[in-house]
């Protein structure tokens, strides 16, 4: 008998359709990958059966936990299900937990709500739970408070206070999308070694095919509310009978044509040494101290090059990033452009040589300007910028550039798209025809169809243009795609470089290893044997 | 924590000595010579210049500040140039009407507005909702003098359930005085409570849709449990500074309600100093309400931390 | 039920505004005519809202207190959005540096003085008058826009659209004119609004001590200090000026609600 049967479900939010008829089992140890992009109802089919809906939702059909219908039960009868026969598993590890209670309390709470213990055995059992998914007390005393941990940890908490009562069914929303690889490949063994011991049954949503492809004994396909697609992970990846589910297949594992690499020896940017501190925040009666963000760093960018730069959040590239365009001063080394010393009093004919697109198609536009007027904002650093009908003309040319049209530039940023948006952004920096263009986790906070596309169109540029650029990414199936030569930077320091090829499939330095070891991967279609991982990456 | 603490005093230490000079500066600028304003148009030359050395006024600035704030420390605040009185002796008359005045109505305005908002945003968009939500917003729209008048009106004019003013003394016993002080007190509360109604409100509605919320939901706890054990500790952080602020406009509030009430307070007495030019109460009177202001907020501040467990580390 | 706020809050607002346009040139009586005869009088068809002690018609004098009230409280919102944006941008552009520490401790120290206390100063200094009262709510006004803009810019200066003007060699000046300034206007607008009506609440309170305008120019608040003694004799003539205050208030705060929820419901304004 299966343990969650859910049949025919519909949702409508509303009176918006959310889910039009989702049919799904899982059996008591099984792990079920629901899938889809953003707005495919995923986490809404997860919302319902743990009866957590927001307002003004309607919900019909059946949902059946060990032959229980759930959505004819109370809000009270739930509350004793939920935490107890269903635990729950958030993909925002950073605000999950109550900001002003202890861990220890947080996860006694479970227990202690549905009445299994007293204060202290409750207390006692948090200790035990939070060792099981990787707290031990000698290193994290139950009395620290969420932000004395970090995010990994967090979702550890978060993990424990879902496990706590060993419940039946563990429904997990995109539990390592906010995570590093290497945390989120932690996360994912612990995952696994949990719902294995306690035999669980997991509905695991993510929008990431090869997070699931090594975990997931049976896959679901979602597209716009319903389910287009579902069988046991190998059966799936095999025949992809659905065109939505090889599209999804395509873009993850999506080829990009990148040209022939052009690189010419004369270096445009050369970073030497450079060290940049941050200030902490300044103690009475102490000198101030600093944070080391970037540790002599020395890097090269050559004319027409494509290079690439990984790290997982808070290595520092960022912070590397804004040093090389001249907004921040460093503190030790030096960066020169073009010949010339970059740093924050530099000249704006310079400046117009670097141009740079961020990740958040979302915050990277003022919303209260018409996209000519963005996109023109960096004829700012010219002495002589083009003006009415020739400013038209370039505003235009620099919209078809990336594939858009002329009409748009009278039109505000939010009639745009995620991924138009940065097709807009592209276009932004290409106005000032610069020489080297830094994409800052640009394609990061895309799903996967709109980003591959917007890699084809980062090689269709480097095709027509004589560009050199700098792709920041912590993902490492991108970087191999669309660079030539890449750095690997851990804690502020470079630790590895040399050509893609060579650095991803034969790393020499530890960390690279890591990484390398701990990206999901898709399994290699092309050699026939799903069940052989590729290797390469 | 203590290095918190210890933060917010020095921070206090130095807000109480900027305040301290910018009242003395004002003060100072004040056209015309109080020795002789206090003896009038007709004194003798050597007769002002007697009572400038008795008053102190032949010193340099910088003596006199120092002191007026040496003197304010000890709890001398000087002498009324008017009365020919201690100041501190005034002041502390009556102190003891405009503080009660002010507690009195913290009081209620919090008493009445924690439930208030918490019903109403447990009731969000419901009938109850709007009619909090209504309530308030003509609150906050009342002058709490005029709102005063009418109070008197009714129930001390037309009900006879109160006396329309004045104010019997302490020594009249603990219920004679409150009594006295109730109707003052619910016309400074009132509007108040109506605006950290919707502070408390919105507060909680923002908690609502934090993700905690929702995990403790998923841990199984009733919507009522969520709020009552994860919602309020946190709304209350917002909820904290509003409680601080009204503490200094009730106190500030309470001078121009003492008028409509003829009560004996703080408010009187400035009143007074100011149409006799006595400036020395005006400058210990403002000095003293600054003060009041500025060490609730240290409160306040302190508050902050034994809610915020964040806070206690980041200091 | 989305324009209703905006619909009433506009509509109280816009009589008052018309009533103290209407006074320069008219009003159903002459305010400087005392008919002590006439005195006291209960709302008649002649007198809509009875008269005062000197037999002044309570309707005309409304009218014309809306001038001062009116007066007062826009100049003093003037006073604080003028002085307390522009410091607000430049604290939040300097974000950590001197002048932003200055800016906020001197928000900080301005808020210590809550704007009563700042009116008796500065009226047991300089004497009581319109024009000091427009100073210290004014005055008082300068750090509620300053810490609203400061807060509001800080989240901005974080947005990448920022870097991207930087990298475009643009200049925090600049920035804060081009980029800050028109993202906040939103706040700004809503705000203000807000503080115009705590401005008539203020200017009432000072007049009604005695702080505020001075005679003969009349004031809602002089108006109830004059009625008080009366209430018993007469209720009308401390009840009209008082719904005067409140209607218009209740307008500009309604105005306030109905402006953010049409450009923006997720701002936040303080009240205080």
């Amino acid at each position: 008998m299966s343990l969650l049967h859910i049949r025919a479900l519909q949702l409508a939010i509303h009176g918006t359709p959310i889910l039009k008829g989702i049919s799904l089992d899982i059996a008591p140890g099984e792990i079920l990958a629901l899938t889809g992009e953003s707005g495919s109802g995923k986490s809404m089919t997860a919302f319902a059966t743990l009866g957590l809906l927001p307002q003004g939702s309607l919900a019909g059909g059946e949902i059946r936990l060990q032959g229980t219908e759930l959505l004819r039960l109370t809000d009270a009868q739930m509350c004793q299900l939920r935490g107890n026969e269903i635990g729950m598993i958030f993909q925002e590890p950073m605000t999950a937990l109550n900001p002003v209670q202890t861990i220890g309390d947080q996860v006694a709470e479970t227990i202690l709500i549905h009445g299994a213990a007293t204060r202290d055995q409750a207390m006692k059992r948090a200790r035990d739970v939070l060792r099981r998914v990787g707290l031990p007390e000698e290193r994290f005393p139950v009395t620290r408070f969420p932000h004395e941990l970090s995010g990994g940890q967090r979702q550890r908490v978060v993990i424990a206070m879902a496990i706590a009562l060993q419940p039946k069914l563990l429904i997990a929303d995109e539990p390592t999308t906010a995570l590093d690889v290497t945390t989120q490949a932690q996360i994912l063994d612990l995952l696994k070694s949990l719902v294995k011991a306690d035999h669980m049954g997991l509905m695991m949503i993510t929008h990431d095919l090869a997070v699931v492809s090594d975990m997931a004994d049976r896959i679901v396909v979602m597209q716009h509310g319903n389910i287009v697609e579902q069988g046991p992970t190998q059966t799936l990846f095999r025949t992809m009978q659905h065109p939505y589910t090889r599209a999804l297949f395509a873009a993850s594992t999506h080829r990009v044509n990148l040209p022939s690499p052009k690189s010419r020896p004369e270096p445009i940017v050369q970073v030497c040494d450079a060290v940049r501190d941050y200030p902490l925040k300044k103690r009475l009666f102490q000198p101030r101290r600093y944070a080391r963000a970037v540790n002599r760093v020395s890097l090269t960018i050559h004319q027409g090059e494509r290079l690439g730069l990984v790290g997982e959040s808070g290595c520092g590239k960022s912070t590397l990033t804004r040093a090389m365009l001249g907004l921040e001063p460093l503190q030790g080394g030096e960066i020169k452009a073009f010949g010339q010393r970059v740093g924050p009093g530099m000249p704006n004919g310079l400046r117009s040589g670097m141009q740079v697109v961020f990740q958040d198609p979302y915050g990277s536009f003022n919303p209260r300007w018409k996209v000519g007027r963005l996109i023109a904002e960096p004829f700012h650093l010219m002495a002589d910028p083009p003006r009415g009908g020739a400013l038209t003309d370039r505003i235009a040319e620099s919209l078809e550039n990336v594939g858009l049209q002329p009409t748009d530039a009278d039109k505000y940023i939010h009639a745009f798209s995620g991924g138009q948006r940065q097709r807009i952004a592209i276009a932004r920096a290409l106005i000032t025809n610069p020489d080297l263009i830094i994409f800052d986790e640009a394609v990061s906070a895309l799903d996967v169809r709109v980003r591959a596309q917007i890699l084809d169109l980062i090689a269709d540029l480097s095709r027509r243009l004589d560009l050199a650029y700098l792709f920041i990414s912590h993902d490492l199936t991108v970087v191999r795609e669309i660079t030539d030569r890449v750095l690997v930077m851990q804690a502020g320091e470079i630790v590895e470089e040399g050509p893609t090829e060579a650095v991803l499939n034969t790393p020499q330095h530890r960390y690279t290893q890591q990484l390398i070891a701990a990206a999901p991967r898709l399994p290699d279609l092309t050699t026939g044997d799903p069940d052989a991982a590729a290797s390469d990456l | 924590m203590l290095r918190y603490a210890l933060k917010k005093v020095v921070s206090l230490a130095i807000s109480l000595i900027i305040a301290s000079v910018v009242i003395f500066g004002v003060v100072e600028v004040a056209p015309g010579d109080p020795a002789s304003y206090m003896l009038g148009i007709n004194a003798q030359p050597d007769t002002v210049a007697a009572l400038r050395a008795e008053l102190g006024l032949d010193q340099s600035r910088w003596q006199r500040y120092l002191a007026w704030v040496c003197g304010m420390v000890t709890g001398d605040f000087g002498i009324s140039y008017t009365y020919r009185a201690s100041v501190g002796g005034m002041i502390g008359d009556r102190l003891w009407i405009s503080l009660p005045l002010a507690l009195y109505a913290l009081t209620l305005s919090t008493i009445i507005a924690f439930p208030a908002g918490l019903y109403a945003a447990s009731r969000r968009g419901k009938p109850g909702d709007v009619v909090v939500m209504g309530a308030t917003q003509l609150g906050v729209a009342v002058p709490n003098f005029w709102f005063a008048m009418m109070l008197v009106l009714i129930f001390a004019i037309t009900l006879r359930w109160f006396g329309a003013g004045g104010f019997p003394g302490w020594e009249k016993g603990l219920f004679a005085g409150m009594k006295a002080l109730t109707l003052p007190a619910v016309a400074l509360a009132l509007p108040q409570a109506a605006i950290l109604t919707r502070v408390m409100r919105s507060s909680l509605l923002d908690i609502l849709g934090e993700d905690f919320m929702r995990t403790a939901r998923a841990k199984g706890l009733s919507q009522r449990q969520a709020i009552w054990r994860h919602g309020l500790r946190n709304a209350l952080i917002p909820v904290l500074t509003i409680v601080g602020l009204q503490f200094s406009f009730l106190l500030a509030g309470g001078i121009i309600i003492e008028q409509v009430f003829f009560l004996p307070g703080l408010g009187r007495l400035v009143f007074q100093a100011i149409t006799q030019r006595d400036l020395i109460v005006v400058e210990s009177v403002v000095m003293l309400l600054v003060f009041a202001v500025i060490f609730v907020n240290f409160l306040v501040d302190l508050a902050y931390a034994a809610v915020d467990p964040r806070l206690r580390s980041r200091a | 039920m989305k324009w209703r706020s905006l619909l009433i809050g506009g509509l109280l607002s816009a009589t008052f505004l018309l009533a103290a346009a209407l006074s320069f040139f008219w009003t159903p009586h002459d305010v400087e005519t005392l008919n002590i005869a006439g005195r006291l009088k209960p709302p008649t068809l002649s007198n809509w809202l009875g008269t005062d002690h000197f037999g002044r018609d309570i309707l005309s004098m409304i009218m014309v207190g809306a001038r001062t009230s009116i007066a007062v409280a826009l100049v003093a919102v003037g006073i604080g959005m003028g002085l307390g944006v522009p410091l607000g941008l430049a604290a939040a552009a300097q974000s950590g540096g001197v002048l932003d520490e200055v800016i906020s401790r001197g928000n900080d120290l301005v808020f210590a003085f809550p704007s009563l206390v700042i009116a008796i100063l500065i009226t047991a200094v300089f004497g009581a008058g319109a024009v000091n009262a427009i100073i210290a709510i004014g005055i008082f006004n300068i750090p509620v826009f300053a810490r609203l803009t400061r807060g509001a810019a800080l989240s901005l200066w974080t947005r990448d659209f920022i870097l991207a003007a930087r990298v475009a060699g643009k200049g925090r000046a600049r920035i804060s004119l081009e980029h800050i300034l028109p993202n906040v206007a939103n706040l700004l607008i809503v705000q203000g609004t807000i503080q115009f009506s705590l401005g008539i609440l203020a200017e009432a309170g000072l007049s009604y001590v005695g702080l505020g305008a001075q005679p003969p120019v009349p004031s809602w608040g002089r108006m109830l200090a004059d009625a008080q003694t009366m209430v018993a004799l007469a209720p009308h003539v401390a009840l009209m000026p008082g719904l005067a205050i409140v209607l218009m208030v209740l307008g500009l705060n309604l105005l306030g609600d109905g402006f953010r929820d049409w450009l923006d419901p997720r701002l936040r304004v303080v009240r205080t």
